[in-house]
């Protein structure tokens, strides 16, 4: 499936704005991606696997950690992964 | 460096003063190319601005969040455009237009811009851009960035012509 990287990801992915890698599951095509891309690894993940908090993952136009299945839900060829950190801030209290 | 149209910046300017006394945000589509000669330094080209809600409607007076689902959506239009995200851009109604440790704190896209324009009683008057630079969290840091306005030449014209006639 195609996962869409964000233009500060891309230099861990050769400058790829789009990479195709294969999987059945959210988990699955993720645990391929830093395989195939590992220095992306830790700009996804923390130290213990978990997904980072400003990072979002939409799997198509649906929020992956609001999914029924979440990481496990089941993928397709044609769906489409779309990583985006988050954008916030604002003036000092 | 951030280059941007005259009409880009005069626009997200406008957003701030039309969204005072909340804080306006919106999204930098360009290319990121690098510099001229044996320079380092690369520029991000805006060649579009995207405006964007913001979310935090709870504080919207000095807080801003672009929803996740609405990037994506501004994410795909670059991509069929040709365009990256190269930056983004929000308001700080009567605060001045320099980062906060809020921005610093929630600041996350490497290699892009930051515009902040400040907006003093509902008028844009300071606009500034940071280059967040690093390589991750541990080291990344705000650079005060230069910002290259181009201005169309019958513009430009038009103003010289002003100007004398003002001399």
């Amino acid at each position: 499936m195609k996962i869409h990287i964000p233009t500060p990801l891309r230099s861990y992915t050769g400058g790829l704005e789009t990479v195709s890698i294969p999987g059945a599951t959210v988990d699955g095509v993720f645990q391929q991606l830093t395989v195939t891309y590992p220095e992306l690894k830790p700009h996804l993940f923390t130290p213990e696997g978990k997904l980072r908090s400003f990072v979002n993952v939409y799997l198509n136009d649906d929020d992956i950690r609001y999914l029924e299945g979440k990481q496990e839900t089941a993928v397709t060829d044609t769906d489409e992964l779309t990583i985006i950190p988050s954008i916030a801030g604002g003036v000092n209290l | 460096m951030l280059r941007i149209e005259y009409a880009d910046y005069e626009a997200l300017r406008a957003h701030g003063e039309e969204t005072y006394p909340n804080e306006c945000c919106g999204v930098l589509l360009g290319k990121n190319t690098a510099g001229e000669g044996d320079s380092t330094e690369t520029i991000n080209h805006v060649r579009q601005i995207v405006r964007a809600g913001n979310t935090r409607t709870d504080s919207a007076h000095n807080r801003y969040n672009i929803a996740p689902q609405e990037l994506v959506k501004i994410q795909r239009q670059a991509r069929g455009l040709g365009l990256d995200i190269v930056g983004f851009y929000h308001s700080h109604p009567d605060h001045p237009a320099q980062w906060s440790t809020t921005d610093f704190a929630e600041a996350h896209w490497l290699g892009c811009s930051y515009v902040i324009t400040s907006i003093e009683q509902g008028k844009a008057v300071t606009t500034n851009s940071f280059l967040l630079r690093g390589t991750g969290e541990d080291d990344k840091k705000f650079e005060d960035e230069p910002i290259q306005i181009d201005i169309p030449a019958n513009l430009a014209a038009s103003g010289a012509a002003n100007q004398k006639g003002s001399a």
